[in-house]
């Protein structure tokens, strides 16, 4: 219901708010211009009646003098019948330039306020205002509820791609948006009665004046007790009217004051509405609060590219979400298959697994989780497919899965498995599909194939889990399901060196560039396709030539660099290492590059401590490498024998020569030493927790094996102090990227 | 444009001694392209000296905006009594408004004036944008304001 309340009137609402939005910035750097352009003397240094006074002998026909909210003066004035307007120096009453409102600000104050469509606009620039406040909240709730809590929302951000900037973005505009959404509703409302009017008009005039000779301006005693400061618009009485008066409005009140006496008639001070009204204005538009028009106008500069990715977001979750083609009956069903999903990923997997149990000839029913049914006749098979949401809670299409499944009456024949889609960087990863596996099994059903958790849509662990499947129940089938197909570039080998052999690890670098068009004249200036842009740390996903789902390799350097580079180890059997190690230079592949920004070393000069083994010195290899501000940075390496597979051996020499790598440490299992990362850690127990006291930052990289047993030696060794890995990980400073 | 009849307000009635007869004036006001939004005009008679004496016509909805309109705004001490039935709709930019009231005799060639104060948010306030005699020759001259009117007229 939230995700609705967000996506339907974001999508229509998006060109109208995007053109609120542009206006609204190019609008508040009017306060801060006008600012810049005013003559803004000391509180206390010039009286109301001094200024009058001095512009008076400039302006003879001065009819009406305004202070502007951002301080500068104005005078209205008629010189030979004819009306003029000029901004004057409160110092010495002279002319600075004529005023004349800028025609561009009058355009485009004209299109924020009313689309150019007077007052019809005016209702529709209120509703998107309206809109605008809806979708901050909507989106503020969302955004609580999938990171975890409100105090989630001042640490790091999971997430990646379109959803991240929406996010990042919004975090970072939220309360500025709110702020201009929220005085726009009001004002809008107000101004078509739906909120009471809190206006002032202020006093009538007086009846009676004492109608004497009129004194000079500059001597009347009611405007010398008023500071310039608190001037909002003085009136001047009508030429050769001894019955008119002065009209004065300040920032606290309204009042005359008699031309010939001097004094002040029928003072009213500002009700509190007419207060708050000022102060509503202000907020809005920053007219005397310069300072706060810039921060509102950078917020409104977020939301163009706010509506473009939720617009993106909004579209991929559409199209994970159409219909399902022949979808088997369930009193027909041989397999069932049931979805929990919040943003139809899940969905998309859904679909791919029923297609292809569907093409094995079984009869598939799909559904949602809440849509359980108490009994599936002639089913053996019930496959749950399931996002979690949030801290741990049921997505959307889950939530009344639960209570369903009380009134489930299914015995030991029906066989399940669960398989869970997650991010590991979220705490309670998976945990909703963990919940449902129990549940089925406290329920009696057997299981098929234990619990599979999916991390970040990975499709080659999605394709093995089918295979698996697939051997149970003796049906071949094959699942290939990429939810973001990328757009592939070529590239080319144009170098490799290779290590490990001996040590029966096998470990190559691999460095590649974009591929040139092959049969282009040589003479013709080249059509070289640069690298689209990466850094270390990205992932390289390459599709091996028997077309089995991608596999991803994380960079070891950046596109500044100019090549392309991965670190593979041959894995006995696999197919894509296989394929990468059989590349000779000059050969061709194809691949795409996935941005993995959650796994970065931070920025600052706080230590960083990187951890890998084996060929998950590749992306370490490349922070190190762009480290050339030489910040504390430190390497725990694995490999199995200093002679031979000592990835990137000569490299770090220099970078520890240069500074760009602090400190190095080599554990290797296959020689005399026989350590291993874990054992270099703990002998250098009280470096690192002082370390991490002060601030460091953890990454990993490399097998999960190696990653879980870092994780317990360093779990042990941040004992004595208040934080675990666990603590870490949720404030971005302990990082994995495992395989 | 706007056609509309009406005998003008009890003050000016009261005022003047003997019941004369009625005159069907036209009003005509053209606006100069002053690009802001929709001008709030009054439109009132004084005497002489500048008095004012009744209200003709006050263009634009909103009281709240009527103390822009300075001269008439003092004289009719914003008393609705003053204006009712007697407001319309503001005047776009570069607009005409035209209005036909019966006007006593007695107001014409007796050195009473016709004056507008006009009015643009967030522009300047023009007390007598334009202020001209009400009298047989002035009949059907249009005069020039000092603010946003275009010209002004009045025909009988």
């Amino acid at each position: 219901m939230l995700r609705q309340l967000h996506g339907l009137p974001g999508l229509l609402a998006a060109l109208l708010l995007v053109t609120l939005a542009a206006t609204g910035a190019v609008l508040a750097l009017a306060p801060a211009m006008d600012r810049a352009a005013a003559v803004i003397p000391a509180a206390g240094e010039v009286s109301v009646a001094e200024l009058a006074g001095r512009v008076v002998e400039h302006y003879p026909g001065t009819e009406q003098i305004v202070r502007g909210p951002s301080g500068g003066v104005i005078v209205y004035y008629s010189r030979d019948g004819q009306p003029g307007a000029d901004l004057v120096s409160p110092l010495t009453g002279e002319g600075i330039a004529p005023y004349e409102p800028s025609a561009f600000f009058t355009w485009v104050r004209d299109l924020h306020r009313s689309f150019l469509l007077d007052d019809a606009g005016r209702m529709l620039a209120g509703a998107v205002a309206a809109v605008m406040l809806l979708l901050c909240i909507s989106g503020t709730l969302l955004l609580v509820r999938r990171s975890g809590g409100w105090t989630a929302l001042l640490r790091p951000l999971p997430g990646s791609g379109g959803k991240r900037i929406h996010a990042e973005l919004a975090r970072f505009a939220v309360l500025g948006l709110l702020l201009s959404a929220l005085t726009g509703s009001y004002m809008a409302a107000q101004r078509f009665g739906l909120l009471p009017e809190t206006s002032q008009i202020g006093p009538a005039f007086p009846a009676e004046v004492a109608g004497g000779q009129p004194a000079p301006v500059a001597t009347l005693s009611a405007l010398s007790k008023v500071d310039l400061r608190e001037l909002r618009e003085l009136v001047f009485p009508y030429p050769d009217d001894p019955q008119d008066v002065y009209s004065l409005t300040t920032s606290d009140g309204f009042g005359f004051v008699d031309q010939a006496t001097g004094e002040l008639l029928k003072y009213q001070s500002r009700s509190e509405g007419s207060v708050i009204q000022q102060w509503i204005v202000s907020l809005h538009t920053g007219e005397g609060l310069w300072w706060l028009g810039l921060i509102l106008g950078a917020a409104a500069l977020t939301v163009p590219v706010l509506s473009i990715t939720g617009i993106t977001i909004w579209w991929q979750r559409h199209r994970a979400s159409e219909q399902l083609p022949d979808n088997a009956d369930v009193s027909q069903a041989e397999a069932v298959i049931l979805v929990g999903s919040e943003g139809n990923t899940t969905w998309g997997f859904a679909r791919a697994l029923r297609a292809s149990l569907h093409q094995a000839g079984l009869r598939v029913h799909c559904s949602e989780m809440n849509a359980l049914a108490d009994h599936y006749p002639q089913a053996s098979m019930l496959l749950v497919l399931t996002s979690t949401y949030g801290n741990g809670d049921a997505p959307a299409s889950a939530r009344r899965f639960m209570a369903r499944l009380s009134e489930f009456r299914e015995g030991k024949a029906l066989k399940y498995a669960v398989l869970g889609f997650g991010d590991r960087q979220f705490p309670n990863f998976c945990q909703f599909a963990l919940d449902v596996d129990a549940a089925l099994a406290r329920k009696g059903l057997s299981r098929l194939h234990s619990v599979e958790l999916i991390d970040r849509c990975c499709a080659s662990q999605f394709s093995e889990w089918g295979d698996r499947i697939s051997e149970l129940i003796r049906t071949p089938f094959s699942l290939t399901y990429d939810p973001l197909p990328s757009p592939t570039v070529k590239l080319e080998l144009v170098e490799r060196s290779d290590y490990g052999l001996a040590v029966q690890a096998p470990t190559s670098i691999l460095r590649f560039e974009a591929a040139e068009q092959r049969g282009w004249p040589k003479f013709l200036p080249r059509a070289r396709k640069a690298l689209p842009s990466f850094e270390a740390g990205d992932l390289l996903g390459v599709i091996p030539p028997q077309g089995q789902a991608a596999r991803f390799y994380s960079l070891a350097s950046s596109s500044t660099d100019g090549v392309l580079e991965i670190c593979v180890r041959k894995k006995p059997g696999g197919l894509c290492s296989g394929y990468l190690h059989d590349l000779k230079p000059g050969d061709r592949i194809d691949g795409f590059l996935r941005h993995n920004p959650d796994f970065r070393p931070a920025v600052g000069n706080t230590p960083v401590i990187l951890i890998g083994a084996g060929a998950g010195i590749g992306p370490l290899t490349g922070f190190i490498r762009k480290n050339t501000k030489g910040n504390p940075m430190y390497l725990y390496w694995g490999g199995r024998n200093s002679q031979s597979d000592f990835l990137y051996q000569p490299e770090l020499g220099r970078y520890l020569e240069d500074n760009r790598l602090t400190g190095l440490n080599t554990a290797f299992s296959r020689s005399d030493e026989r350590a291993y990362v874990q054992d270099k850690l703990r002998q250098d127990e009280i470096a690192v927790r002082q370390m991490v006291r002060t601030g460091a930052q953890i990454l990993v990289c490399g097998g999960r094996d190696m990653a879980e047993g870092v994780k317990q030696v360093i779990d042990e060794i941040l004992k004595p102090l208040p934080v675990d890995v666990e603590t870490l990980r949720a404030e971005g400073r302990y990082l994995e990227d495992v395989y | 444009m706007k056609k509309l009849f009406f005998a003008l307000g009890l003050a000016i009635a009261v005022a003047l001694p003997a019941l004369a007869q009625a005159r069907e004036v036209t009003f005509t006001t053209e606006l100069l392209n002053y690009g802001g939004d929709g001008a709030y005009l009054a439109l009132y008679l004084t005497d002489a000296s500048g008095k004012y004496q009744g209200t003709l016509w006050v263009a634009g909805e909103k009281s709240k905006y009527y103390k822009h309109l300075r001269g008439w705004a003092r004289g009719s001490r914003l008393d609705p009594a003053e204006y009712d039935g007697l407001t319309g709709a503001s005047i776009t930019s570069g607009r005409t408004l035209k209005i036909t009231l019966d006007l006593d005799d007695a107001l014409i060639d007796s050195g009473h004036e016709v004056r507008i104060d006009t009015a643009v948010e967030d522009l300047r306030d023009n007390r007598a944008d334009v202020a001209v005699s009400l009298t047989s020759e002035g009949a059907g001259k249009p005069v020039t304001g000092r603010g946003y009117v275009r010209s002004f007229r009045y025909d009988f």
